[in-house]
């Protein structure tokens, strides 16, 4: 089809063609840029924790001023009873939980060489094996492993680290047997596993996500109050509700936590629920977005070709087919979205900058930009369907009239 | 002549119900989505002391030996700091805050224990804060000195364990304590909770967590020490402490300290007191540097924590950029609309209309769009601020839509629709008579 007459009559329309090219420009931007947004916050929500989520539950007691011996030895004897627990042990922190023990290390005794601020998970006989996590080196933690607990954390102790802190610690050497020290505690690296998420968010952003370290500890005077609860994940929710009942009636002295003693899915999906409504608003502002330029596409469409229905007319009787009339009207807004894009796409880039200079945010995969220029395609074709449609329905008598 | 455009206006908008109707859905949407947006952050942004909080100071020093005077002191002070500088009185009024987590049981009331929020704090917290009482008062400066065993409940724990009913007099267990209540306050809801805003800058923008209702349990600072012994939340530790020492001298930080300082002599004398006290501590062996000491008014120790949340700011800018799409769609369409009367335009130009008169009767049609947009766009804003209270973050039942706002709402939709129509109508105004007519 010979476009030179479109432009010839897009030239005479130009104040109009620039504003829907502009529009279309700034929705290719903002489209672009939301959809990464979107494709950033889901990556984050996917974080795999390194634990069997499905089969794993926490049930927290907060006991002042008791004796945490005896309270661990209650609650693990009364839960344990609870049927359907597979296994029930002490554990200080669970991921999606609350922190514990939060604190900066070093790479040297003197406390010199910063390593960054990681979090503990000081876990008691068993729950290595109940969080099922991934050991990639190293073997299980062993009887003797573990330690009497002093504050927090043994004084002395062989730690799990997951892959991403012994890449972060010691990249590209054997991780197996390095040291490291956190005020004047010292740990050595005796395994390590694939993945374990810290309770909270990372401090230094998404790649500090999995700084985790895993120290075996004796439970005791300060390791209790805190327990990883086992089981089928079809019937974890009821052994939990019966396990919460349980652990209440066996230390009635103690409150239990009810925000906290839930399914790590539970925990999981709150503590990304804030991400989940910002991503849904990202999708309504989205939806939003396209409703909107398509209404302009439609409205200055119909417009147009209320305007020129006497040339349609007589093109009609000039002898153009329905056909045509609907071609022209389509290769007319292909080539004004056409133009919009190629602005877009710019724009979209700067947009990207700006994000990423104000928010943190990587650079937008240049895919993206195909992308939005397809959707804005489809978007505009779709759009100029049923004015075009009017436009070929007009009958060829229309260029006699006199109207 | 008002009033003729106006009626010529809506006149006007009858003709083509199809493009009026896509133009003000055009404007409701956009200005619908930038107020939701907007209101979220005039909430979140705004002053929680208004009128005060240029007086309200928060003093810093900087206990950390591993810290630098180029870095920034650590966000809260250790408890000897804190309790030197408030001691001194040298402020009009001056409050120490610690927070810790409490088990609390009333002992009359048939309630199972609760776990709450506890914050200890001294007699001039109230007065400092504005702080309103339902029932009973603050405690007394002497009760700060006797180590009264006195307690402040907030409302909603008044509900829970006495239906609201005045509770002042009745006993509340803390831990292991009887404490006497003395007050209950009205439903008190700073946005932010600004007294316990710290730690801002290692949030990453999450900070929505600031705006979480006050303390259930509010307590003398001094009576804490006794009833809470040891376990106050820490802000951080440069060192593991020693739990079996006093938390007062424990190498953390874990108590704020909150001045008034009504004018700018004092601010300078309380600045030079609090840098003077830092040397002092620093010849005395306490602290190895004193350069970074710190005392930043309210609004600047809200605005150094970020505390508006990075998500609510990115909404905003996201919704801006809406309605600026949404106010292109408006320009193509006023454009196309008014040219599509470019004959009407010719007739009346012919008659003798000049092209202000043209010019001001397409602009009344914009502002009258606008109006109209505005309205379907005060219907969305009610709607999504709606969406917004039903969200899982801490400020979600602060968020409402206030008198200013509202006007504000429909100011933006007729003065966006006014800029939008700008230039169609000047396209209009210049609308040739003669050539016009002559298609007729």
């Amino acid at each position: 089809m010979d476009i030179a007459p479109i432009f010839s009559a897009l030239r005479r329309h130009r104040l109009a063609t620039l504003l829907i090219a502009l529009e279309i420009a700034l929705a290719c931007a903002v489209l672009c840029n939301a959809c990464f947004l979107i494709a950033n916050r889901v990556d984050q929500m996917h974080i795999q924790s390194g634990v069997d989520e499905a089969s794993l539950a926490q049930i927290k007691m907060d006991c002042d001023d008791c004796d945490e011996t005896d309270l661990n030895a209650r609650v693990l004897s009364a839960v344990g009873q609870v049927s359907g627990v597979q296994s029930v042990s002490v554990l200080n922190a669970v991921p999606f939980g609350e922190h514990a023990g939060t604190a900066g290390i070093h790479l040297d005794a003197s406390n010199q060489k910063f390593g960054g601020v990681v979090d503990f998970f000081v876990g008691g006989p068993g729950s290595f094996k109940a969080l099922g996590l991934n050991l990639v080196q190293g073997s299980m933690p062993k009887e003797d492993d573990y330690r009497a607990v002093e504050d927090f954390i043994p004084a002395d102790a062989p730690v799990w680290v997951t892959r991403a802190l012994a890449e972060h610690l010691w990249p590209g050497e054997d991780p197996l047997g390095h040291e490291f020290w956190m005020d004047r505690f010292h740990f050595r690296v005796a395994g390590v596993v694939a993945h374990l998420a810290r309770p909270g968010g990372g401090e230094g952003g998404p790649e500090t996500r999995e700084w985790s370290v895993f120290v075996p500890g004796i439970p005791g005077k300060k390791l209790a109050g805190n327990y990883l609860i086992r089981a089928q994940p079809d019937q974890l929710q009821r052994v939990l509700r019966e396990a919460r009942a349980a652990a209440i009636k066996a230390a009635p002295e103690a409150v239990l936590d009810q925000q906290q003693s839930r399914t790590i899915g539970e925990l999981r999906s709150e503590y990304f629920q804030q991400d989940v409504a910002m991503t849904h608003i990202l999708v309504g502002v989205i939806a939003a977005l396209l409703l909107v330029t398509a209404l302009g596409i439609v409205g200055l469409a119909s417009f147009w070709v209320a305007q020129r229905r006497r040339q349609i007319g007589v093109r009609r009787a000039l002898g153009a087919t329905r056909r045509d009339i609907l071609r022209y009207f389509q290769t007319e807004n292909f080539l004004i979205v056409s133009m919009g894009v190629v602005l877009g796409m710019a724009l979209a880039y700067g947009l990207n900058i700006w994000l990423m200079l104000s928010y943190e945010l990587p650079r937008l995969p240049a895919y993206y930009l195909p992308i939005g220029v397809v959707v804005l395609w489809l978007l505009g074709q779709m759009s100029v369907l049923a004015p075009a449609l009017r436009a070929a329905a007009v009958p060829p008598v229309v260029a006699t009239r006199n109207e | 002549m008002f009033g003729y455009y106006v009626l010529m206006a809506f006149h006007s908008l009858k003709r083509n119900k199809v493009l009026t109707a896509l133009m003000i859905l055009a404007i409701a949407v956009g200005i619908g989505a930038s107020m939701t947006t907007l209101t979220v952050m005039h909430i979140l942004a705004g002053d929680p002391l208004p009128g005060r909080s240029a007086h309200i100071f928060y003093p810093q020093v900087d206990p950390d030996p591993d810290d630098q005077d180029t870095h920034e002191p650590l966000d809260v002070m250790d408890f000897h700091s804190a309790v030197d500088l408030w001691s001194a009185h040298r402020a009009e009024r001056q409050a120490l805050v610690a927070r810790a987590d409490v088990r609390v049981v009333a002992p009359d009331v048939d309630v199972p224990a609760l776990k709450r929020q506890m914050l200890a704090t001294t007699a001039d917290f109230f007065p400092m804060f504005n702080v309103p009482f339902q029932y009973g008062q603050a405690w007394s400066g002497t009760d700060d000195d006797k180590r009264a065993r006195v307690a402040v409940i907030s409302d909603d724990l008044n509900k829970k364990l006495f239906g609201g009913k005045d509770s002042v007099g009745h006993i509340l267990r803390i831990r292991d304590s009887d404490m006497r209540i003395v007050g209950v306050l009205k439903s008190w809801r700073p946005s932010p909770l600004f007294y316990d805003v710290n730690g801002g800058r290692f949030s990453e923008g999450d900070t929505a967590s600031f705006y979480q209702k006050p303390e259930d349990v509010m307590i003398p600072f001094s009576t804490g020490q006794d009833i809470n012994r040891n376990h106050f939340n820490p802000f951080t530790c440069w060192h593991v402490p020693d739990q079996r020492s006093e938390q007062r001298d424990w190498p953390c930080v874990w108590v704020s300290l909150w001045v008034q300082l009504d004018d700018a002599s004092k601010v300078s004398a309380y600045r030079r007191f609090v840098a003077d006290y830092a040397a002092q501590q620093m010849a005395l062996g306490r602290f190895n540097h004193a350069g970074n000491t710190r005392m930043r008014n309210l609004m600047g120790w809200l605005d150094f924590n970020h505390v508006v949340p990075s998500d609510v700011k990115l909404e905003t800018w996201l919704a801006f950029a809406f309605l600026i799409i949404c106010l292109f769609n408006t320009v193509g369409l006023l454009l196309a609309k008014f040219l599509h009367r470019g004959g009407e335009i010719g007739v009346r130009r012919a008659l003798g209309a000049t092209r202000t008169a043209v010019f001001a009767q397409c602009l009344m049609e914009a502002a009258v769009t606008g109006l109209l947009g505005g309205f379907g766009g005060w219907l969305l804003t009610l709607l999504g601020l709606w969406i917004v209270r039903r969200q899982p973050t801490a400020y979600a039942d602060l968020v409402h839509l206030d008198i200013p706002m509202f006007l504000l709402t429909f100011g933006a939709a007729i003065a966006a629709t006014l800029f939008a129509g700008l230039l169609p109508a000047f396209r209009a105004s210049r609308v040739a008579p003669a050539l016009q007519l002559k298609t007729l």
